[in-house]
């Protein structure tokens, strides 16, 4: 098992130096695109243009271009965004890090225990209306889009019913640090953490349906029964711990994306610097350092993520662990 | 073949199980299918009952239906299952969960998919013992490897840790075994144990349950489609034919006085060294009949070589000479003794001419 993680880690390193190289080549090499007008944002002067140009050595061998972007990234760490007057990249996508873990975590708690419940109790009233019933409760939590429910959660949260005290307690939009206030950082976040949690709820909870409705017909449960153990113990020992192994894999990919930026739209809806924000931002400025560091970012977490998960799929189905 | 030893039951006995009138159906949405259709058995204690037909005959639901193991919401049940002064069919959740595992046992066809990929042989066996007995871990743990000890798995104290993947086919449907005696069981039910297993290895796994038979005395039901599993194993034979028993006696009354035309048909499909060799091992021409839509008389009828004017009614299954072996056949005995021989070799005929 250790030489597993070891050898799974040194993977990741590869796919990581390969990603690089790839993004690099994108923001770099694209025909017909000048790198220096690009990392310079909108209407550079030619005086910044000389200035990028000399300090990317965009004019010499595709390599050291290779070797100064990645230097300015992982070691000196002193990549400047033009359009936002000399903001360290590295160091600010550092700092929108927590915003976006915060929201992701504490979602992906939400999403995890609520999809596991829906999808149990859609299995065990499977047969009643309230199977269906919960499914298209769930399809419906799948298809309304993240902005539109933040939107209308803002609405009432914020608005229309803020002076009542069902949510006189919700803090206005922004995000708050754990370091700095526990319990603000907690209200500010749970309104933001149900949105994004939603689609996932439904997405989860109809694959673990599915999931668990097929292993109920796998003979190891048939021999499960067999033994005469309770059905309480068929269900969550043998049907949903064989179920877990797609739902974990699902999930890791989820989450990665998500910390990776895909939270984008509901950070820009709550007002929450992450990292998805900070892409936003980057997008509607042309500023590619920027995009370029969150991108790197993003790609790293969901290589990272994965390993993690492969890790724990092992850990789930010995039949993939190797001997 | 030998006559049957000392395994051989007192069948007067005080049946262990029995099954009387036991119907199963399915509403599916071409209508109503009758998948066993008044079914009654018994099983002495330390008897071994062996359930013949082909495909679909309703051999298999007879006994899962005797375990309440088929979950299907649109599964009908009717009759009774009489165990130890009980009726199965109608416990509770719980109490049937009481029976499951330590009275009742049962091994399935396939060894490679009916133990749970991902815990260890051991964790499973336990799992079951610890069901039903008070037992701490370790001791359990000590139990479980006696167990594959005794279905004799090499090396038992390091292959209870591993998991089911690294077990052969025939080493798998040993730890079923191992886990369907894990509580001494009064009945083992196998279900085609050695369907899905090489040659070789279904005669180790037969001779294992035969051995397990003698030293424990269970009482085995044993499905299976195969005329050459039940003529070494089996005390009594019941043949099945479109969800009822069409014939039951003896191992002997099945195999030297069959008195079913399907029977015979059975019989005739064995290859057999110790006859002429033909030149083709004789077939059953048709299909049986959708269990969806029964006939009115025999179900066997369309099939039959020796259908006349009376087979438009159905036959009951009944002791018509009064020596314990039963047949549902309209055919009277003279008849099917002079018909026997040469349905079943259809190559006498041949040789006659």
């Amino acid at each position: 098992m250790l030489t597993f993680i070891v050898r799974r880690l040194l993977w990741t390193v590869l796919v990581m130096f390969v990603i690089t190289v790839v993004v690099f080549i994108i923001f770099f090499k694209t025909p017909g695109v000048d790198p220096a007008r690009a990392i310079a944002g909108r209407n550079p002067n030619a005086q910044t243009l000389a200035e990028i140009r000399a300090q990317f050595g965009l004019d010499r061998p595709l390599p050291v271009q290779y070797g100064l972007m990645m230097k300015k990234i992982f070691i000196t760490r002193d990549l400047v965004s033009y359009s936002n007057q000399g903001v360290r990249v590295v160091q600010e996508v550092f700092a929108a890090t927590p915003a976006t873990l915060s929201l992701v975590f504490g979602a992906a708690v939400l999403w995890v225990v609520l999809a596991i419940a829906v999808g149990i109790a859609a299995t065990l009233f499977r047969g009643t209306v309230f199977d269906p019933l919960l499914m298209v409760v769930a399809l419906v939590g799948i298809s309304a889009p993240v902005f539109w429910v933040g939107q209308i959660a803002n609405m009432i949260t914020q608005g229309t019913l803020h002076g009542t005290f069902l949510f006189s307690w919700v803090p206005p939009l922004g995000y708050t640090p754990f370091t700095q206030n526990p319990a603000l950082w907690f209200k500010g976040l749970v309104i933001p953490w149900i949105t994004l949690s939603i689609l996932y709820i439904g997405f989860y909870g109809r694959v673990l349906r599915a999931n668990l409705l097929e292993v109920q017909n796998e003979d190891y449960i048939r021999t499960a029964r067999a033994k005469g153990i309770s059905e309480r113990r068929v269900l969550l020992r043998h049907s949903l711990r064989t179920s877990m192994i797609t739902f974990v894999s699902l999930f890791g990919l989820d989450f990665a994306v998500l910390v990776a930026g895909g939270a984008l739209l509901t950070e820009v809806v709550f007002g929450i610097h992450g990292v998805g924000y900070l892409t936003w931002q980057a997008l509607t400025n042309l500023d590619l350092p920027t995009i370029m560091a969150t991108t790197i970012y993003g790609a790293f977490f969901i290589v990272l993520i994965n390993a993690i998960v492969d890790i724990g799929y092992a850990w789930l189905d010995p039949r993939i662990r190797p001997t | 073949m030998t006559a049957p030893g000392q395994a051989a039951a007192d069948t007067s006995a005080e049946p262990l199980l029995e099954v009387r009138d036991l119907k199963v159906s399915f509403r599916t949405e071409d209508g109503t299918v009758r998948a066993v259709d008044g079914v009654s058995l018994s099983l002495a204690p330390g008897e071994t009952l062996g359930i013949v037909g082909e495909s679909g005959s309703g051999k298999s639901v007879t006994m899962l239906s005797v375990m309440r193991l088929i979950t299907d919401p649109n599964a009908r049940f009717e009759g009774e299952v009489r165990y130890k002064g009980r009726d199965l069919m109608q416990l509770n959740r719980d109490q049937i969960q009481g029976v499951r595992g330590a009275g009742i046992s049962m091994i399935f066809q396939d060894p490679m998919t009916s133990l749970n990929p991902v815990y260890r042989v051991g964790w499973q066996i336990e799992e079951q013992l610890r069901a039903h007995q008070q037992l701490s871990k370790q001791a359990a743990h000590a139990r479980a490897i006696e167990l594959l000890a005794a279905v004799g798995i090499p090396h038992p104290a390091q292959r209870v840790d591993d998991y089911p993947h690294h077990f052969s086919g025939g080493m798998r449907q040993r730890v079923m075994i191992a886990m369907a005696i894990s509580c001494n069981p009064d009945i083992l039910i196998a279900d085609e144990p050695t369907t899905a297993l090489d040659v070789t290895i279904q005669a180790q796994i037969l001779g294992l349950i035969r051995k397990l038979r003698d030293d424990f005395g269970t009482a085995i039901v044993l499905i299976t489609h195969d005329m050459g599993v039940v003529a070494d194993l089996a005390d009594r034979i019941a043949v099945m034919y479109a969800g009822r028993i069409i014939e039951q006696g003896t191992r002997r009354d099945i195999f030297y006085d069959a008195r079913h035309p399907y029977t015979w048909g059975l019989l005739g499909s064995i290859a057999r060294l110790d006859r002429p060799k033909p030149r083709r091992l004789t077939t059953i021409p048709g299909l049986p009949p959708s269990l969806l839509r029964l006939p009115k008389g025999c179900a066997f009828g369309a099939r039959c070589p020796h259908r006349f004017g009376l087979c438009d009614e159905r036959p009951e299954l009944l002791d018509k000479v009064g020596d314990g072996h039963l047949d549902a056949c309209h055919l009277d005995l003279k008849q099917k003794e002079d018909l026997r021989e040469t349905t079943i070799h259809p190559e006498l005929i041949e040789e006659a001419k």
